[in-house]
């Protein structure tokens, strides 16, 4: 691995992350939301494109599938996001592994969607780069699947695992590879609720830049979700980093749950020992009755911002509920902020 | 994080930091190691299993290996199943995990169950380098450090040079060749067993410290670790000589830079308190000294067969011989105040100044002492023995320094500060307190202790008047918390900058960040977990250097704390008062009758066996007195505290044994039962069977909190009959006697701070146990609800009985005011003597009262915070203005008081 040349683009981020705090970018699921799209307009045989790929069941919901079926919208939207201030723009691939989607019965489908998917998000960031000249870098998403490898589903039995770490890691290379063919400059793992699960990705991403001949950067994003301030899987933030820094990540970090200021306190402690970029993107504060996020631009903008005032953060976006206009509102709040100096004991 | 550490995870990091003189790795999950692990794996017991692993952890293990390589056990699997298991165990799970096979399958197995950071034990290059370099790649994937065996393709490293060799070539390979992180490489250099015959096999022990001290010095950031009960394989048997050998071995190799180890810590003598002859065999062996060695201890291990090591060494008076220094510092090691006067007196002519024997051997000794202590390898009983031992001498040479002072106005003797301790005004307990100026006192700081129930005005004057340094409060009831608050907002109005240390059961870092540190903004407030953090505290609070740092720091985990802490309260959501009774614990009282108790209104004991109270004493609180975490009678047998715990419990048995034997305690108690149904959320008493006329009025409060799953919102008063059905309520008083008072203060008077806190903590414990055996005594005759019951003395502790004694401040009832009206219908002062302090503690401390409730289905719960709607109800209940049940439910209040606000 260390012998492995560093990517190009490892360079490029590493400069644009000494002079300032960056852009990542904000949630997909909303933006997918608002097109109020049909079955037929995800399974690609309404409007849009064909899958090429056959499932008997309904595929309503496979966010991840659109990189094929209806590609044109994804790539808006990621547009719209490069063009509100990111730097860094997310595959459009959570749940592009062959784990979750068994759930729709497309497990044939991942490496296309993981290549798409990769390939969507540059098309768009090319076409954002040639208005502004902005340089711009894909990051391709691992997200966390639905099984947890150190909690069992049946409180009768605690010995028992739903899924392996080799599933998983098998799971995860065929999702890194397909990334990295469609042009990913990071990969991203994230929103990270047993660290288990991101363990395995690790060895998969390690595994599939050995492949690529090349070290690209890592970026690794837990989740805390309760206010016991630790992991699903039970990790307080220090842990979490110990158990990841064998990765060498470029950016460690937290992402999703319940809103900014409910991270402030764990992201601090994160940025408290480890030694690499930092990287926040909050949920726009806690959904409502109705699963909907009312936190506007504004206000996650004006949490983050204070992030970055306290010099904790390298990175900064948006989890679910913001949109273009949160991005945009977020770097400007922190574009006077230097970004986190990182402490150096290696 | 300066520097690169070790840096490993289970749910909770650790981090081997420098302060980390040896980690201790658990060794009783390997199946290799403990016979009764083995045992349990094979019969697939995987409950009591884990229990094994628990108890290693509950004692202190840092790390945990965990070892399946049998014969006769399918390794992997029992790997992967015990790991699954392991990891649904969060107190368990919250260390690091060492993973120990000498198969990769099983290292690897196990690798894929982990989610923190594990260490792999090991790997080598046995089988050529190759291997060697997937292996640790494959670590490095999977997020593990690594132990390197010292071992190549001609086999496991023996001498000084092999080991160094092949070290420095694995190193070499896994830093340069990897991208291995060195401070995740463990060395393991191999001990081998000397001793053995064999004249090859004489310099293993020179050779492994020799190979330590190299790598420490030539390996940058690497560590080393190693298994030493091999040393003394040829000694099996014979667990004196073995202890002492380790003792031994273990005292060069980590002077060398050993850092790690799996050792059987139950089993290591101190190696200060080896007999010297032993000792110097021992250390012939270990590090080669003379061609003779072996034989030698071949010749005298045989007086120590059979021998417990601690008796031999408290019987053997060799150490008399040695130069006063040395023997003024054994005797502060071991607590021995037998021949203190005699030695102080022989220093005190050989000094010029009587100064001079405290500032020269006697405070050598005691950092010796202080050093042992903080590395772990001495307890808190045994230090504050040593304080015994000190405070003796010093009082031996007190009158020379004094008329030496007198003379010619000599200097007084400089002390590293001067600390002001008291237990707040309304609070009697002062074991933790005392406990700590001790170990202050020890570490050469002034202690001023102004005892207990003390105003918050005279610790100021004093503090001003004797120029302090630092000014700690300690406390052990709820009203206590708000006392130190008190204190704390007087400090800041007074213009105080001294640090305030906050110490004592009920306090709490949260409860310290919350509510005391934002009243006192002129000065650092920090709160001090327990005796063996006071030095550390106190010493950073009062050097000039670190001093800034430090209370930057706490300043800011306070505040963090207290955001923490704001958020998830608000986080919680509490029911409305009416929502919370709706939810009531609705009990079926169809047809319930509670039985009639023996007799009604209240009852004198007096027939008290002390012998027989000592029975129902519950050990396991004692031990936590003095800072010994760890079940009664697991922790006589601990790895690490066993020692320590075991004479402690001897001396407490001895001294248990004189206060039977002398009647030193004359227990007394009060019990009395009453016809009592629920009304609403209070208790009423009625004078007569017909229930017509109201005697007095118990209150209760209900839990507020969301409950999920159906749970109920439960009060006291759910758990008695309502009007129309027979019930009673019962109310005790028990005391083991103002008697502890006067016989703690002869121990004090005599220099005997250990003496002074075995009593008190054994009245505690006997007060306690009354407690238990007047509740066995209720249930089977005077109530007689149960008059069936029979449950062994020790097996009370678990509650296996019907009904409980909820108490007034404590969790199911927070209000301590309540107690007003408990001893008001006991007559309780007139028939024990226990009165009650303005802040409504019971004085003497070693007291215990509550109200018995008989329902089969009552249980002790927390009432946790309420809000202002039930504190308003209470006030008018208990005919209280809302201001006085603010006050004293201050502790459990959900919000902000009015008069508090600002």
């Amino acid at each position: 691995m260390t012998a492995l040349p560093p990517s190009p683009a490892f360079a490029l981020l590493d400069r644009a992350a000494a002079e300032r705090i960056l852009i990542l970018d904000g949630a997909m699921g909303t933006q997918i939301q608002n097109l109020d799209l049909d079955e037929v307009d995800y399974a690609g045989t309404g409007s849009g494109h064909a899958c090429g790929h056959s499932s008997e069941r309904p595929q309503k919901g496979n966010n991840d599938l659109l990189v094929l079926t209806q590609p044109e919208a994804v790539e808006d939207i990621h547009y719209r996001y490069a063009m509100a201030g990111a730097d860094i723009v997310e595959t459009n691939t959570f749940s592009s592994t062959t784990i979750a989607q068994a759930d729709y019965g497309l497990e044939a489908a991942v490496h296309d969607l993981n290549v798409a998917g990769a390939r969507v998000v540059r098309r768009a960031l090319d076409r954002a780069t040639a208005e502004d000249g902005r340089p711009r870098f894909v990051a391709g998403a691992l997200g966390p699947t639905n099984r947890t490898a150190s909690i069992s589903p049946d409180v009768n039995d605690p010995g028992f695992r739903a899924v392996t770490f080799d599933d998983l890691r098998a799971a995860y290379l065929q999702q890194a590879r397909g990334l990295i063919e469609g042009g990913a400059d990071i990969l991203l793992i994230e929103t990270i609720f047993d660290t288990l699960n991101a363990k395995a990705a690790i060895f998969a991403c390690l595994q599939a830049m050995e492949a690529h001949g090349q070290r690209m950067p890592l970026m690794i994003s837990g989740t805390i979700t309760d206010a016991s301030g630790r992991t699903l899987s039970g990790q307080t933030p220090t842990a979490f980093w110990h158990s990841v820094r064998h990765a060498r990540p470029w950016t460690v970090g937290l992402n999703c749950a319940l809103g900014a200021s409910a991270m402030r306190p764990h992201l601090a402690e994160m940025a408290g020992v480890a030694d690499t970029l930092i990287c926040a993107y909050p949920n726009a504060g806690l959904p409502n009755a109705f699963g909907q996020y009312d936190e506007g631009p504004q206000d996650t903008a004006r949490q983050v911002a204070d992030f970055a005032r306290e010099g904790l953060v390298n990175v900064v976006g948006g989890c679910c509920g913001t949109t273009p206009d949160h991005i945009r509102a977020i770097a400007d709040a922190v574009a006077e902020f230097s970004p986190r100096k990182v402490p150096d004991y290696v | 994080m300066s520097e690169r550490q070790l840096r490993l995870s289970g749910l909770e990091p650790f981090v081997l930091t420098d302060d980390i003189p040896f980690v201790n790795i658990g060794e009783r999950t390997n199946v290799t190691g403990s016979a009764r692990f083995r045992k349990l794996v094979k019969n697939r017991d995987y409950a009591a299993a884990l229990e094994v692993a628990r108890d290693q952890v509950e004692n202190g293990a840092q790390i945990i290996d965990i070892n399946m390589d049998e014969g006769l056990i399918d390794s992997k699997a029992a790997m992967v199943e015990f790991l699954n298991l392991l990891a649904a165990e969060p107190d368990i799970a919250r260390v690091p995990i060492m993973i120990d096979s000498s198969k990769w399958e099983v290292i690897e197995a196990g690798l894929q169950c982990v989610q923190g950071k594990p260490v792999v034990n090991s790997i080598s290059m046995k089988e050529g380098e190759d291997q060697f370099r997937q292996h640790a790649r494959l670590c490095l994937a999977y997020g593990a450090a690594v132990v390197v065996m010292a071992f190549d393709e001609q086999g496991q490293a023996d001498t000084a040079a092999r080991k160094i060799q092949i070290c420095e070539r694995a190193y070499r390979i896994l830093v340069d060749e990897v991208g291995f992180p060195p401070e995740d490489i463990i060395f393991d250099p191999n001990i081998f067993a000397v001793a053995t015959g064999i004249d090859e096999h004489n310099n293993y022990g020179v050779d492994f410290i020799d190979a330590v001290r190299w790598i420490r010095a030539n390996l940058p950031h690497a560590h080393v670790s190693g298994g030493v009960s091999n040393l003394s394989f040829s000694f099996r048997g014979n667990e004196p000589v073995r202890e002492a050998m380790h003792a031994v071995f273990l005292y060069h190799a980590i002077q060398a830079g050993m850092d790690m180890g799996i050792v059987n810590a139950g089993q290591l003598a101190v190696y200060d308190q080896i007999d010297p002859d032993l000792r110097d065999a021992c250390e012939d062996v270990v590090l080669n000294r003379s061609p003779d060695a072996t034989e030698h201890l071949l010749e005298i291990a045989e007086r120590y067969r059979g021998e417990g090591g601690a008796q031999r060494r408290e019987k053997d008076l060799s150490w008399r011989e040695w130069p006063i220094e040395k023997r003024l510092e054994h005797a502060l090691v071991n607590g021995i105040t037998e021949y203190i006067d005699a030695d102080t007196e022989e220093a005190r002519q050989a000094a010029q100044r009587p100064l001079h024997v405290i500032e020269g051997p006697l405070m050598a000794g005691m950092n010796v002492v202080g050093d042992l202590f903080g590395a772990g390898k001495m307890f808190l009983p045994q230090v504050v023995k040593s304080a015994r031992v000190m405070k003796q001498a010093v009082a031996i040479l007190l009158p020379y320094m004094e008329e030496e002072k007198r003379l010619n106005g000599g200097t007084e003797r400089e002390s590293a500060g001067k600390i002001l301790m008291a237990t707040v005004k309304g609070d009697v307990h002062d074991i933790g307190k005392n406990i700590v100026g001790v170990v202050l006192a020890c570490n050469n700081y002034e202690v001023i202790d102004l005892g207990v129930m003390v105003p918050s005005q005279k610790i100021l004057d004093v503090a001003r008047e004797q120029n302090v340094d630092v000014i700690g409060l300690s406390g052990l009831i709820t009203p206590s918390l708000d006392e130190m608050v008190h204190v704390a907002q007087e400090m800041e109005r007074e213009g105080f900058h001294l640090p305030l240390l906050i110490g004592g059961a009920t306090t709490s870092k949260i409860h310290t960040a919350v509510k005391i540190a934002p009243r006192y903004h002129r000065g650092a407030a920090v709160y001090v977990t327990d005796a063996s953090r006071a030095v550390g505290v106190v010493s950073s609070l009062l050097s000039p250097a670190q001093q800034q740092n430090y209370v930057a720091g706490i300043r800011a985990e306070y505040s963090e704390v207290a955001d923490r802490h704001e958020r998830a309260e608000a986080a919680k959501s509490r029911l409305p008062l009416q929502a919370a009774r709706d939810n009531a614990l609705k009990l079926d009282w169809t047809g319930f009758a509670a039985p009639t108790p023996s007799f009604s209104g209240r009852r004198v004991i007096e027939d008290w066996d002390l012998a027989q109270i000592a029975r129902y004493i519950d050990w396991t609180p004692f031990f936590q007195t003095w800072e010994l975490k760890g079940v009664y009678p697991r922790i006589l047998d601990d790895e690490k505290q066993g020692q320590a715990a075991r004479s402690l419990f001897d001396d407490a048995q001895e001294m248990l044994a004189r206060i039977i034997e002398g009647g030193w305690f004359r227990p007394r108690a009060v019990v009395g039962f009453w016809p009592a149904n629920a009304v609403g959320d209070d208790i009423h008493l009625f004078t007569g069977e017909d229930r017509s006329e109201v005697l007095a009025r118990f209150h209760t409060l209900r839990q507020q909190v969301t409950k999920r799953n159906g749970r109920p919102n439960v009060a006291l008063s759910d758990f008695v009959a309502p009007e129309g059905h027979r019930d009673y309520l019962g109310a005790f008083v028990v005391t083991a006697g103002p008697e502890e008072q006067e016989i703690s203060a002869r121990y004090e008077r005599a220099n005997d701070d250990y003496g002074a806190i075995m009593v008190k903590a054994l009245a505690d414990r006997i007060a306690e146990a009354m407690a238990e055996m007047l509740h066995e005594r209720v249930r089977r005759e005077l109530w007689g609800y149960a008059p069936d019951e029979a449950h062994a003395p020790q097996d009370l502790i678990a509650e296996p009985y019907a009904g409980i004694r909820p108490a007034p401040g404590y969790p199911a009832q927070p209000d301590h005011t309540e107690k007003d009206t408990l001893f008001r219908l006991l007559d309780a002062e007139a028939a024990t003597g226990v009165t009650l302090t303005e802040s409504m503690a019971m004085w003497p401390g070693s007291s215990v009262s509550g109200l018995y409730i008989g329902h089969p289905e009552a249980y002790y719960f927390g009432v946790a915070k309420i809000e202002q709607d039930q504190a308003r109800d209470y006030a008018d209940r208990k005919g209280m203005s809302l201001a006085e049940v603010e006050r004293w439910l201050a502790p459990v209040l959900n919000y902000q008081p009015k008069a508090d606000a600002a």
